[in-house]
């Protein structure tokens, strides 16, 4: 059970208990930057789920990678006296003039999943998972695994730059640091895609001894990853055994691949933002409380030892 | 739209004592002894050109003739090799047009170079914008250009984008701008070409204040009616030399036309066409075939073995009756009969599918491939018939093309090499060996001869008489007389977008040609 | 006469391949190693045909339109959609037939399209096609529910992932494509026409060629190819991933031309240069992988090559290259200045 569904639970029966009316009648407003990859689709899709379980009505502008559409769409919920706003940003800058807008207004702001350059007080709140931390559990996950073993790893990085691939190198690098047996031996981006997984992960079996070098594969999402698996299989390796396979984000298709043996572990990216971030408001709307400025999602690990077929099953419907 | 032509100077209209170059005085500007050559080619030779107040000028000439090269000397876009202008009888140099515009000289283009999503105000100001405190004074913009439009009879809304407004709106706000900036010497190149006839009277309303007021207006234009109705005097240039100057009364059309073709007309008609040449079998009927708006409907059956020359000035239809034969326009009126069956062009694939070929006027942007070899221009017309299924292989391409090479003595170092290296006169050649390779039946030569020199043009000439010999039909069209009387057996006059004139045997000589090119103008003239 | 072989086996394109070869091997000694595993051959030399295969099928396509004087930027998307009408007809189960033959169809629709815009109704190739590019993955987006469609079809795994003569399925495809379009050009008066039009389109016109409809063929054909690599990259990862199948990759086919010779102008092509062009592309890509250079060079890296390229293979380097390779004095050109004014 996750743990954010229980804590979800629980917080409803506390606004059930305490101020019924308070949440039934809310209406909150939901900016969502698109639907570029599965994950933000089921971002969205657990979002709507989590203002439905607790009584809420949500209005859902989808901003289709503009921000100034996301500026025009918060205008349009305060103009619409909503109650509070949920907004994932596309970009860190340009907020202060729309969310002083949103404060004068006396609408809380809850931002979900990516932070922003603005001052703090122009927010409520700010949801989002720890990237740091992402590969910090996977590296601790590998360093636990191999134990005294040397270990050659080979790394797929994101797209060059950005944010998440920075972060979930650091670390990652951070957890091994005191290895002295575990070295990354060579690491490129695999532009978080499955193609270009491959194709990395085929280059680096070929510059490895033919992957005979190799013990583990770390990829910074688990769609390279799943492109990675492919080609250790077609080098005649065995994914999963063979080289090891850890990765970041737990989408349904690496559950597919552990339920298989292909891979051995997975760090959660929670698309439940939504869920923290209606808990925290609710506690703010029923007596004033502040909650923490900045609330961190867990960083779950999945291992084959967690029903990886059920997990499958349980995300499949999210719209990954 | 607001195009109110009401003259706002009633009593200056009509004004049209022809001025005689008396005076020293009232001469504007002087351009003497110009001479202007690109690369090995003269443009201008000796050319003069004397400009008074006062004055409608017209330029005159066909293509090629150095008219527009001698506006751009004046307007100093272009400075001349050797030659002096004054201006006010002060000598000049111009290496720019902005000087020569600030020294009085304004030009508008046929086609209006002004900027048609700006509004009339910047149109007329920009670049000057009256100031104050260092801003731009828009509303003092607005009443002057109120003002000034007025002077043309102009009533509009000035703030509205040039674009909204007719072209005969657009080049009088062309016009006001070029004499505001300039105000002593007005050049209109070829102001009608794009405009009706109550436009026109309209804009010559305009030209005739504006003379009024003193200023030199040249004029250029391919329409001799409106050279005989606006102009004072005529400037007539003709293969970059001055032909002469005259006074328009001293003129009549026939004399004029004489001096823009250059024909001597004591030349005797070449022996060919009286005897020889009775056509055979007609092969093809022209009949009421035209084009609205581009050529007027016309009669003509064409012979094996005859050659139809067509003359005309620039613009009278000539080409556009050979694209209208060709299937490149199609015709919206008239039919086509070959051998008594009725053939439909609506497309080029439709008058080579009948034994059609044509050599376009422009070689080099309608006619060669400039990259492909030598040996694929000549083929490619008639693989092009054959389909692209039924390739030529190399070497059948090699024969056909070292064929034609041979045939018109085509001089290239090799059948494979570019196109584009070689010279005017073996690219024509060229052209003409493609339509050959296609074994025609009938051949659309449209200025064959232009822009070669002087050995490829005999042999050209004598290239058509000899494919008439042949048996082929050939419709040429050349501005150079003596090559038509040369080989035509048959020649027609175009003009005003109407065949005019159709003549045979004896009439085949220079002077009657251009007596028909220039009927029209006699008639009119009464 | 005949083109000398030694002079084509010489082309500025073969010698960008080789050094690139040569380079990655100084970076990484066990390049040119090739092993027999499986039943099929294993090393970097058969990731580079194998990778290089959907760019070098893009090229091929892209050639030809550019060869009109043409451009289209839409094949990238053209790809994802493409693949996501393959994985879905797979995961709905449709005969093979269909599942190989809708996703060739979706893509020469989308050619005509492009064809219609460019050749019809006469709008810029590079506008025209900005449509698509567009729309394209818009609609792949649709088609998968903007997530990656799976799918277990050993038709489609094989297509992308399969080997045939030891060869990878996407490079024996690719090979057999590049042969069987050079020689319907070549073989047939086509290549003729397509340089006809790109050369000069107004003197085709008047040349009676079919300029319209050979147009709309070629973008046609391009769709075509676009929809032959969108299912060989669904195939090869299994899945239809609509928001990265083919992204930029346009640009790279684009490049792969221009490596291969052929003017953005239009007029004279060779397809197989073309090819060549994406291998060169290829090279570098797995050179920069097996070299172990961090990632942050990898853009630096392929630009500064690809500058060497063109600037070895330019029109005013050209001739003086030719006549070192060939020891003989260029041409004399013999034209003469047209008349003026």
């Amino acid at each position: 059970m996750n743990i954010f569904r229980t804590l979800a639970l629980s917080a409803g029966m506390i606004a059930l208990g305490c101020s019924t009316a308070l949440a039934a009648n809310l209406t909150i407003g939901f900016s969502q930057i698109g639907s570029e990859s599965g994950w933000r689709a089921a971002e969205t899709s657990v979002t709507k789920a989590e203002a439905e379980k607790r009584g809420i009505t949500l209005k859902f502008a989808d901003a289709q990678q503009k921000q100034e559409n996301q500026i025009k769409a918060i205008r349009g919920f305060i103009a619409q006296g909503v109650d509070a706003i949920l907004v994932a940003p596309v970009v860190a800058t340009g907020w202060e003039n729309v969310l002083t807008e949103a404060k004068e207004a006396k609408i809380p702001v809850i931002l979900l999943d990516r932070g922003i350059d603005a001052p703090k007080d122009l927010y409520l709140t700010s949801v989002a998972s720890d990237q740091v931390k992402e590969g910090r559990v996977a590296g601790d996950w590998l360093a636990k695994t191999v134990g005294s073993k040397p270990c050659k790893v080979v790394e797929l990085q994101g797209t060059v730059g950005s944010t998440p691939a920075i972060n979930r190198k650091k670390g990652f690098e951070e957890a091994i640091a005191g290895q002295k047996n575990i070295s990354i031996v060579r690491s490129q981006t695999g532009d978080f895609t499955r193609a270009k997984g491959k194709e990395v992960m085929e280059g680096f079996l070929k510059a490895e001894n033919g992957g005979k070098d190799i013990c583990a594969m770390y990829a910074h999402n688990d769609d390279m990853a799943v492109g990675g698996i492919q080609a250790i299989k077609d080098a005649g390796l065995k994914p999963g055994k063979d080289i090891l396979v850890v990765s970041i984000d737990a989408v349904p298709d690496i559950f597919k691949a552990m339920a298989a043996g292909e891979a051995n572990a997975t760090v959660e990216l929670t698309p439940n933002m939504a869920g923290p971030a209606l808990d925290a408001l609710a506690a703010f709307l029923k007596d004033k409380k502040q909650p923490e400025k900045f609330i961190i999602t867990e960083s779950k690990l999945y291992t084959p030892a967690d029903d990886p077929k059920g997990e499958h099953e349980r995300r499949k419907g999210l719209g990954y | 739209m607001p195009t109110d032509f009401r003259p706002a100077d009633p009593g200056s209209v009509g004004n049209r004592q022809p001025e005689t170059s008396g005076a020293d005085a009232n001469v504007v500007l002087v351009a003497k002894g110009i001479v202007k050559t690109f690369g090995n080619h003269t443009a201008l030779d000796n050319v003069e050109l004397a400009l008074h107040a006062g004055e409608v000028h017209a330029l005159l000439g066909e293509n090629g003739a150095g008219k527009s090269t001698l506006i751009k000397i004046i307007t100093g876009a272009y400075t001349p090799d050797h030659g002096e202008i004054s201006v006010d009888g002060v000598q000049v140099h111009f290496t720019t047009p902005q000087q020569a515009q600030s020294a009085g000289i304004g030009t508008v283009y046929q086609e209006v170079n002004l900027l048609p999503n700006m509004t009339v105000i910047d149109n007329l100001f920009i670049g000057r914008q009256p100031r104050r405190y260092g801003l731009v004074d828009r509303r003092k913009m607005a009443r002057e250009a109120h003002r000034i439009l007025s002077q043309y009879g102009l009533d509009i809304d000035v703030h509205a984008e040039l674009s909204t407004f007719s072209v005969a709106v657009q080049q009088i706000i062309a016009i006001a701008r070029a004499v505001e900036l300039s105000g002593k010497v007005l050049i209109l190149d070829e102001p009608t070409a794009s405009l009706d006839r109550t436009e026109v009277e309209k804009l010559f309303e305009i030209v005739r204040r504006l003379k009024a007021r003193g200023l030199a207006i040249v004029f250029i234009t391919h329409f001799l009616d409106q050279v005989f109705e606006l102009s004072d005097r005529v400037t007539v240039l003709r293969n970059g030399r001055l032909v002469g100057s005259e006074t328009i009364g001293d003129l009549d059309r026939t004399s004029l036309v004489r001096m823009m073709l250059g024909k001597d007309l004591a030349f005797v008609h070449a022996e060919l066409a009286a005897d020889d040449t009775e056509p055979s079998s007609p092969l093809m009927h022209f009949r009421d075939f035209g084009r609205s708006g581009s050529v007027n409907p016309f009669d003509l059956t064409v012979h094996r073995g005859e050659v139809i020359g067509v003359a005309g000035l620039l613009g009278s239809g000539r080409t556009e009756m050979a694209r209208l034969m060709f299937g490149i326009d199609t015709a919206d009126q008239g039919a086509l009969n070959i051998d008594g069956e009725k053939i439909s062009l609506r497309a080029p694939q439709d008058a080579v599918s009948q034994g059609f070929g044509f050599c376009p006027e422009d070689r080099k942007v309608d006619g060669i491939f400039g990259d492909l070899s030598v040996r694929e221009n000549i083929i490619i017309a008639m693989q092009a018939k054959l389909g692209w299924l039924q390739a030529l292989n190399r070497d059948e391409q090699m024969e056909i093309a070292e064929h034609f090479i041979e045939a018109l003595d085509i001089r290239t170092a090799s059948a494979d090499l570019p196109v584009k290296l070689l010279s005017g006169g073996n690219q024509q050649k060229v052209i003409l060996a493609r339509w050959l390779a296609t074994d025609p039946r009938f051949l659309i030569l449209d200025e064959p001869t232009r822009g070669i020199d002087v050995g490829a043009h005999a042999e050209i000439v004598r290239m058509i008489s000899r494919l008439r010999e042949d048996g082929l039909a050939l419709i040429v069209i050349s501005s150079e007389l003596d090559e038509i009387v040369s080989y035509s057996s048959r020649v027609v006059v175009m003009r005003d977008r109407s065949l005019v004139a159709e003549l045979r045997g004896a009439e085949i000589n220079p002077s009657s040609i251009v007596r028909a090119i220039a009927a029209q103008d006699a008639e009119a003239a009464e | 006469m005949r083109i000398p072989s030694v002079k084509r086996l010489l082309s500025p394109q073969l010698i960008a391949l080789l050094g690139v070869l040569l380079f990655n091997w100084i970076v990484f000694p066990g390049f040119f190693d090739v092993a027999w595993r499986d039943g099929r051959f294993f090393g970097s030399l058969i990731d580079v045909i194998n990778r290089g295969a959907p760019v070098a099928i893009l090229s091929i396509g892209m050639t030809a339109i550019i060869a009109t004087r043409g451009v289209d930027l839409s094949v990238g998307a053209v790809m994802a959609v493409a693949g996501a009408v393959a994985a879905t007809c797979a995961v709905t189960g449709q005969p093979v037939i269909i599942m190989l033959l809708a996703p060739l169809a979706v893509g020469m629709l989308c050619g005509l399209w492009n064809g219609f815009l460019v050749s019809i109704l006469g709008i810029q190739p590079f506008v025209a096609t900005l449509v698509l590019m567009v729309a394209g993955r818009g609609v792949a987006q649709l088609i998968t529910e903007g997530s990656i469609v799976t799918f277990n079809d050993p038709v489609l795994i094989f297509i992308g992932t399969g080997s045939f003569l030891g060869l990878p399925m996407p490079a024996v495809i690719a090979i057999a494509l590049m042969v069987g379009a050079h020689l319907l050009v070549r073989r047939t008066a086509i290549g003729l026409f397509i340089e006809a039009i790109g050369i000069n389109r107004s003197a085709a016109n008047y040349t009676a060629l079919r300029s319209r409809s050979l147009v709309l063929a070629i973008y046609a054909f391009g769709g075509v190819c676009a929809a032959i690599a969108g299912t060989i990259a669904a195939g090869d990862i299994r899945g239809a991933d609509a928001n990265n199948t083919g992204l930029w990759l346009e640009l790279d086919a684009i490049l792969a031309v221009v490596i291969g010779g052929t003017s953005l102008m239009g007029g004279r092509f060779s397809i197989p240069l073309s090819v060549v062009g994406a291998l060169i592309i290829q090279a570098m890509n797995t050179g920069i992988l097996v070299s172990g250079f961090p990632p942050e060079f990898n853009l630096i890296v392929k630009a500064g090559l690809i500058i060497i390229i063109l600037v070895l293979q330019s029109a005013k380097l050209a001739p003086t290259l030719d006549r070192i390779i060939k020891q003989r004095p260029v041409q004399p050109s013999i034209q003469t200045s047209e008349k003026t004014g």
